[in-house]
Parts: C-alpha cells; sequence; structure tokens
C-alpha cells in the first residue's frame, strides 16, 4: 500500500475525531512537561518539528538504565554488561521492525539524522564521485541534506543539482524526471519537509531513480513521527531520522542502509567495536551493523529509543496520523481565517507543520508575542535558507504538531495571534 | 497584553519598524557595512557620510534591510541620532546603548546620552531579542573600523 494513502485525506476529516482509539487527554498525562506553566500561563508546545517532547515513559526507561542496569556493551563477560547488551540491541530490533527493515544489520545506532547523513556523504557516496557526476537534492532540503552534499562535491568535483518546486511547495515532479541521467549517482530528498510540511511521494521518485540504477537516500527526519514507513516497500537504498523527533531522547538517531551497500563500504569512524582483530600492521573491521559504530555508543539513547517507539506502538502510527491530520485541517482553517496571514506550504498532501508570515508583524515579533502566552512555535529560516531565498521571504513562523495537540492548543494560538495583530494594528 | 510586552513594543517602535527612516542609500556615503544575523536571517546595510578632518563628524547616515519590528526600529533610530555625532560620540553610543540593553556594570550608564535610544530598554526583558536590536550597532561598529583593519564584507551578531 502507498504510504500516502495510509493518511486519510481531506474529505473523511469530517469523521476522523470521533473514530480516534486513543485518549487525547490520557496521552497528555504521560507528558508532565504540558502541566507546567510558562509565564504563568500553561503551556501550548507547538515545535514539534524542532524537537518533541518525551513521554514518562522513556524517561523513566532511560533512568532505569543509569540506574539499574549502567555498564558498557559488547565488552564485559559478567551480568550487568550482559543485561545492557541485550537491551542496546533489542532497540535495533525495535528500530528493524518499527521501519519494517529486512535485517537487523541494516540498522546503524548514529547521532541522529545530520550523522547518518554525513556518513553516506563521506563513505558512500565520496568514494564513487568523480568530476561531471551529480548528486540529486530538492529546493526544500534542510541544511543537512543540502551541506554535507556540498562538501562531498567540492572534495571530489561532482556537480549538486537542485530539483524545483512549485508555488504550492511541491517538488516539480516533471522536473524531477528530466534531472534523472546517468551522472546522477545518488538522489537524497526528505519525506516531509520540516519547513513547508509536504509530503513528498518518495515511492514513486525511488521507483523512477531505481530505474535509471540511482540510489536513494531519504531524509526521514520528519516523517517517522507521522507516518508509517515501511522500508522494504519504499525500497529506499539509505534512510535517516532523529530519535528526538519521535519523544526519544537527544543524541541517538539511525542510519538504515541495505545490507549489499554497507557491506561494500569503508568505516566511517575507527575505534573500539568497530573491529574484529587489530595489529599495528592491520585492522580486520567488525561486521555490520558495528562496523559503523565505533567506540562506546549511546546506549541509553538507544534504549530510550527503543521505548519511544513502544510508545508509539501502543497508540498505533496510523491513529496518530489520523488525529494529526484532523488537527492539520481544522489549524489551517482557523489560520486561514486571519487576515494578512499567508500560509507558506501548501501541498496537496501535508503533515502537521504550519508554517506561515504575518502582513503586519515579522515572525520573529509573532514568536515573541505568542511567547508571552506560553505558545512556543518556530521563527526563521528553519535550517533551510535556500528554501527561504527561493520563496523571497527571510523566516516564517511555524506551528508544528504532534499527537499530544489538541484543538485547545490551536484556539490558543489563534488568540495570539489575534493579540499580535492588536498590538501592530 | 502584559507589561514587558507593552514596555517592548512601544508606539515608538512599531511606527519606527512598520515606516524605518532614513531608509535609503546615501547618494553620497564614505562608509557602508552589511549587517547579518545568522540566527534568523535578518539583514541590513548601513549607509555612513563622514568628512575627512579633525572632527570626524558622521554628518549622515542611513539604512536598508529587512528585519523584525526591533531589528528596523533600532536601525532606524540609530540612524536618525548618529546625525551630527563625531566618531568618538558614536562610539560611546553604542557603549551606552549595550548597556541599557543588557544591563554590564563594566559600563557606568548615562541614559541622558541615549536620547530617543531609549525607548528600546524594553528588550532587556527579552534576552533573545538582544540580537536583532544590536544587529545594525554591529554594523556601525563594522563601518567605523573598516579604515583600520580591512573587515570582512559583512559583520556578524555572533
Ligand atoms: C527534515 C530534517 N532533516 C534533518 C534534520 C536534522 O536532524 P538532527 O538535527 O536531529 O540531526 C531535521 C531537524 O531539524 C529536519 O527537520
Amino acid at each position: 500500500m502507498n504510504m500516502r494513502d495510509r493518511i486519510p485525506g481531506k474529505e473523511t476529516q469530517g469523521l476522523v475525531d470521533n473514530s480516534l482509539t486513543f485518549d487525547i487527554d490520557a496521552v497528555r498525562e504521560n507528558f508532565p512537561i504540558l502541566g507546567r506553566r510558562v509565564y504563568d500561563q500553561p503551556l501550548v508546545y507547538l515545535d514539534n518539528a524542532a524537537t518533541s517532547q518525551k513521554p514518562r515513559e522513556v524517561v523513566d526507561c532511560i533512568q532505569t538504565y543509569y540506574l539499574q542496569t549502567n555498564a558498557n556493551v559488547h565488552r564485559g563477560v559478567y551480568h550487568l554488561s550482559e543485561e545492557a547488551t541485550s537491551a542496546y540491541e533489542a532497540s535495533r530490533d525495535k528500530v528493524q521492525r518499527f521501519l519494517n527493515a529486512k535485517s537487523r544489520k541494516e540498522i546503524i545506532f548514529v547521532r541522529g539524522t545530520t550523522e547518518a547523513i554525513n556518513l553516506v556523504a563521506h563513505c558512500y557516496a565520496k568514494p564513487l564521485l568523480s568530476p561531471g557526476d551529480e548528486i540529486l537534492i530538492s529546493t526544500m532540503e534542510h541544511h543537512s541534506n543540502i551541506v554535507p552534499w556540498q562538501i562531498i562535491c567540492n572534495q571530489t568535483g561532482a556537480t549538486l543539482k537542485v530539483i524545483p518546486i512549485n508555488d504550492a511547495g511541491e517538488i516539480e515532479q516533471d522536473a524531477f524526471t528530466t534531472m534523472l541521467n546517468p551522472r546522477c549517482r545518488l538522489l537524497a530528498i526528505t519525506q516531509v519537509s520540516n519547513a513547508l510540511g509536504t509530503i513528498n511521494p518518495v515511492r514513486q521518485m525511488i521507483k523512477q531513480a531505481h530505474q535509471q540504477s540511482i540510489p536513494v537516500l531519504i531524509d526521514g527526519a520528519q516523517a517517522v513521527p507521522h507516518l508509517q514507513v515501511d522500508l522494504q516497500a519504499l525500497d529506499a537504498d539509505f534512510y535517516a531520522f532523529s530519535g528526538h523527533k519521535v519523544y526519544g531522547p537527544t543524541g541517538i538517531g539511525i542510519l538504515y542502509g541495505k545490507q549489499e551497500l554497507l557491506e561494500k563500504m569503508k568505516p566511517y569512524q575507527g575505534g573500539g567495536d568497530m573491529i574484529s582483530r587489530v595489529t599495528f600492521a592491520h585492522t580486520d573491521y567488525n561486521e555490520l551493523p558495528y562496523r559503523f559504530e565505533a567506540g562506546t555508543p549511546n546506549i541509553a539513547g538507544s534504549i530510550g529509543l527503543g521505548s519511544a517507539l513502544d510508545y508509539i506502538n501502543a497508540i498505533g502510527l496510523d491513529q496518530i496520523a489520523r488525529h494529526e491530520q484532523a488537527l492539520l485541517v481544522y489549524a489551517t482553517e482557523q489560520l486561514s481565517s486571519i487576515d494578512g496571514l499567508r500560509l507558506i506550504g501548501t501541498a496537496k498532501h501535508k503533515a502537521g507543520i504550519l508554517s506561515f508570515v504575518m502582513a503586519e508583524a515579522h515572525a520573529h515579533d509573532v514568536s515573541t508575542i505568542l511567547d508571552q502566552s506560553g505558545i512556543a512555535i518556530r521563527a526563521g529560516h528553519h535550517c533551510t535558507m535556500p528554501l527561504m531565498a527561493h520563496l523571497g521571504i527571510a523566516a516564517t513562523a511555524r506551528a508544528s504538531l504532534a499527537l499530544y495537540n489538541n484543538r485547545a492548543d490551536i484556539d490558543a494560538l489563534l488568540a495570539g495571534l489575534h493579540e499580535v495583530k492588536r498590538i501592530f494594528k | 497584553m502584559n507589561n514587558e510586552l507593552r514596555e517592548l513594543y512601544q508606539e515608538v517602535i512599531i511606527d519606527h519598524g512598520r515606516r524605518p527612516r532614513n531608509f535609503k542609500v546615501l547618494q553620497e556615503y564614505s562608509h557602508s557595512q552589511e549587517g547579518y544575523n545568522p540566527l534568523c536571517g535578518d539583514r541590513l546595510q548601513l549607509f555612513l557620510l563622514i568628512r575627512p578632518g579633525p572632527e570626524q563628524v558622521i554628518e549622515e547616515a542611513s539604512f536598508l534591510g529587512e528585519g523584525c519590528a526591533i531589528s528596523m526600529a533600532s536601525a532606524s533610530l540609530l540612524t536618525e541620532c548618529l546625525k551630527g555625532k563625531t566618531i568618538a560620540e558614536a562610539q560611546t553610543l553604542f557603549q551606552q546603548f549595550h548597556q541599557l540593553l543588557t544591563g554590564d556594570t563594566a559600563v557606568q550608564a548615562e541614559p541622558e546620552k541615549l536620547g530617543k535610544l531609549q525607548v528600546l530598554a524594553g528588550v532587556r526583558a527579552f534576552p533573545t531579542r538582544i540580537k536583532c536590536a544590536t544587529l545594525a550597532w554591529h554594523a556601525l561598529l563594522g563601518a567605523l573600523n573598516e579604515d583600520e583593519d580591512k573587515p570582512e564584507a559583512w559583520v556578524t551578531t555572533e
């Protein structure tokens, strides 16, 4: 099934609220931070695309690990180390199942999306590239899916090519098709845009790229929290995401790579754990996935990520998606009712991200005024400066949704925006 | 609206933010400097006309750019205040302005020297916005240092 088909379309929105099986108030109770006050107002957290809040379950799991299990992994021949190792490796299995990857060997723990992309740039792409070769990205990429490619293009003489987008913020599919060519060595695109909310038709794009034997990296940082990702159906060659955007801790993320590609790649960093035998003359590298996990890993982070995925599974990503889509429709209607407010990113298929500009006030002023009412949104270029330049704006205000947001949050946002208009009347 | 917001978004600031004064390129200028805040993308270009001579008086000041109400109003008010000041006076003004926003105890506060610029005192309650208010001022310092140590093409608030 096409991933996009799993997200209910606008037509069905009127019904979704009633068909939810999870209790939003109960979910909110799982996130203690939502109970705190900011400037003596209840916190309204709408910056989930930057990072999500953490359920108590995840925090407890990390704490229990440190208080009860802490030991280094893959090293000690004693009980604690075995326990830590099996918890660490169990998380890898959870990630594999969550993304439906074929093998646990394809799941590499890294610091986050950024490190995952850099790893692919340095270990996969760089050795392949010669002058005249091309790396293909899109206009809406996050800096972390631009700069690593620029760096290796500079080092190898390859060229970075950028697929254009239309006014709604969707990839121009015709242009994309014509840009695929034998010189293109990799397509690296985001599944969901952090600045526009656009859900790109990556499955179709991967298929097209593969028809010309072009491998594909998908930046899944904004997709994994919101849509079911089936890596085998998607057939991506590499896939990256960050734990902290899926209700897990910071400092942990995943690089998925197809086994046959990872097997051919040289290690990223050298050190402990990534070796099988070392002499001063020579080192035999460890097998996958350990070859790419040099040094003591972020054990607590990995275990916390596993716990976050358990949390999502218990609610159901399809339920989360329905809830967020219903809220997106409501928020879009509400924001559109404000005079002088322009939504940036109006793609047909969108995740719960609402970027906007106001005629009266700059995004920073909007954010400062909302903040005084306890409302956290993001203002700025969202690490997509080339996209902002393309749109001809310096900054947008961005509200981004998660499973615990509700209509009251949107109503608070709306009231805050009316306050902005009063101040800047 | 709470008191902090009322202090921050005073009418003068909203007015200067919306209709910045001296918002143009000077027909004749001796110094120009771009200011850029990489955190938010706010960007402006400051122009000064300083006649050579012992007095070093800033005869004209103007700017162009885009950004939030605070950065635009601050730049607008700055260009108004600079006219007729010597370079040494402009540097004192910078120190005083910085003191106003940060409460830096190393500098003796002399608010009367700031005149109209005192409307920006409300920024002090908003640490994340201090860089907005000082953007034009960093450009000013960059412009004044131009002669000494050939600056880079732009200065940043970082
Ligand atoms: C689309 C996208 N890609 C990549 C990243 C980088 O993620 P991280 O900073 O966790 O490495 C982000 C997060 O801001 C993002 O939104």
